[in-house]
């Protein structure tokens, strides 16, 4: 795409420097009307200029419209982050590219002040700059829809780590009620969880109850055994309850093997198990006559 | 070079690694340990990697390594403390480590050791002490 | 895809398996990497870098800071002119575990990143990278 005279928007965006932020933040300001309450004007005064100013560099850097280029990758990099943080404050995707269409009418109304009466050049000036704005317009909408679904990722597990609760049943003895279907992503970081209370809670013995639980893939089976092996290498040992017959063919068919970890079919047995195992026992009190 | 300590407790022996082992000191350890159940005759042995951040291999192997050897000269080794991320790691790596004992901590790694420590002569069919 | 940082390390002895793992280490807890993936990276550096010291005679070790549109990663290269692996499915099998002292672990180092890749010539050397993305 070489523009048969060279462009010179570089020179117009550096010399024009201080133009430009200032009617771009009034066009900013006047767009914004609805969100003062998210951001401020000296927050958005000082963003505008380290984006401006990152933008003088990387186009007087030679490489104008190819914004993948590495004389990019600090606006790039700055643009990213905006979309990151503007994610997460709650602007929507058009608020957000705001920010770079919003600096058009600034630049195109200093490139006709420099190009002025030569139309042909102002034309060429004029698409360079649109190309060049729109590329990093839609840049900064990708960033901003990819860090809207790593925080909607990031809540959900939040969510699963409130709705997974590890319960101390008895002096080192913990229990783990799944509910639910578990996907490889949940069940992963319930694991995880669950290694850190026996550290926490010094048990030696937890017990994975998947009554609540009604099927299991190959990759969630996975999952539960490593977690076993992993508390089996801390010095822990895992019980599983509640396995269904269900959930027992399901396995054998996938020839997941179970291999030495203890399985019950109820709770009330790995209960009682894990009594056993920890020397302790429940005796009935006599009965007053 | 460094050597990581050992300590006498009993009739057992304690090493504690606090630092991130380069390949020698975790090879010094295998050795001083074997030399010591033998020079001290111990029943049993700790070793306590709740400091270790990271167990590779070559850390994997030698804590196997330690537990074969001390249980061909009588004693029986116990790894305590393995962190949970550590664990996870292991198992996802492949290191199956089946012939380490392992114990929550030292305290509970005391347990197993003394628990094997009663002779079979004392113990009924189930392996609980008699009398 | 941006990379905002590098450095590389020498891959000589074997102090300098551990330098490589605490400088992985730092990195990733300064890129805010959860502390399961950072273990999983730095035993799988550790394995890498073991590797080329004790089959490839010694080589490198680089790391790279990246940036993918809003993610971040870390990539490290490790570099030997060694001997080279004849045979590369076969290392990767799991048959070639660490376990039993065959060394490499290459299958295992794979399971702990997002992203393995593995050069090998015979006679030329080898070179395998691994990226952990947040």
């Amino acid at each position: 795409m070489a523009a048969s005279r060279a462009t010179k928007l570089p020179e117009i965006l550096a010399k024009s420097e201080i133009n430009i932020l200032q009617d771009w933040l009034n066009e900013q300001l006047a767009a914004l009307s609805l969100r003062k309450d998210l951001l401020s004007e000296s927050d958005l005064r000082r963003e505008s200029a380290e984006f401006l100013s990152l933008l003088i560099k990387a186009a007087g850097a030679g490489k104008l419209t190819d914004i993948t280029a590495q004389e990019w990758a600090a606006a790039r990099d700055f643009l990213a982050g905006l979309s990151r943080s503007r994610a997460t404050q709650g602007f929507t995707p058009t608020e957000t590219a705001v920010f770079v269409f919003s600096l058009k009418q600034p630049l195109f109304a200093a490139v006709r002040e420099a190009v002025g009466e030569d139309a042909a050049a102002l034309a060429d000036e004029l698409w360079t700059a649109t190309v060049l704005l729109d590329k990093l317009g839609l840049f900064t909408g990708e960033t901003f829809q990819q860090s809207r679904e790593e925080i909607i990722k990031r809540q959900q597990l939040e969510m699963l780590e409130l709705s997974t609760p590890i319960i101390k049943i008895w002096e080192g003895i913990l229990a783990l009620p799944l509910i639910g279907t578990l996907d490889s992503a949940r069940t992963q970081i319930v694991m995880e969880s669950l290694l850190q209370a026996i550290v926490d809670t010094g048990s030696a013995i937890a017990i994975l109850d998947i009554t609540g639980v009604p099927a299991v893939d190959t990759l969630v089976a996975q999952h539960l055994l490593k977690t076993v092996s992993a508390a089996r290498l801390m010095g822990a040992e895992c019980v599983v309850s509640g396995v269904r017959p269900q959930i027992a063919q399901t396995m054998v068919h996938l020839g997941v093997a179970f291999g030495d970890v203890v399985t019950k079919a109820s709770l009330a047995d790995a209960l009682a198990y894990a009594f056993k195992k920890a020397g302790l026992a429940v005796t009935r009190k006599q009965a007053r006559d | 070079m460094d050597r990581i300590p050992i300590l006498k407790m009993g009739p057992f022996l304690l090493a504690t690694i606090q630092v991130d082992m380069h390949d020698r000191l975790a090879m010094a350890l295998q050795d001083d340990l074997t030399t010591r159940v033998v020079k001290d005759r111990a029943r049993g042995v700790l070793i306590d990697i709740s400091s270790l951040e990271m167990v590779d291999s070559f850390i994997g192997r030698m804590l196997a390594n330690v537990a074969a050897m001390t249980r061909v000269l009588g004693a029986e080794t116990v790894v305590v403390g393995m962190r949970p991320a550590v664990a996870i790691t292991i198992v996802e790596l492949g290191l199956s480590l089946a012939n380490v004992r392992t114990a929550l901590n030292v305290d509970k790694g005391m347990e197993v050791l003394l628990s094997q420590s009663e002779t079979p002569a004392e113990e009924d069919g189930h392996g609980h002490p008699q009398g | 895809m941006d990379i905002l940082r590098g450095e590389t390390l020498e891959l000589r002895t074997s102090q300098d398996i551990v330098r490589v793992r605490q400088t992985v280490r730092a990195w990733m807890v300064e890129m805010q990497f959860g502390l399961v993936d950072q273990t999983k990276m730095v035993t799988a550096a550790s394995e890498l870098a073991r590797n080329a010291i004790d089959y490839g005679g010694g080589g490198s070790a680089r790391l790279e800071a990246l940036a993918d549109g809003g993610r971040r990663g870390l990539r490290v290269l490790f570099e030997d002119h060694g001997p080279g692996i004849p045979d590369i499915e076969l290392a990767l099998k799991d048959g070639y575990t660490t376990d039993e002292g065959l060394g490499l672990g290459l299958g295992g180092s794979k399971r702990l990143v997002n992203e393995f890749d593995i050069w090998s010539v015979p006679g030329e050397g080898t070179r395998v990278t691994v990226v952990r993305w947040r």
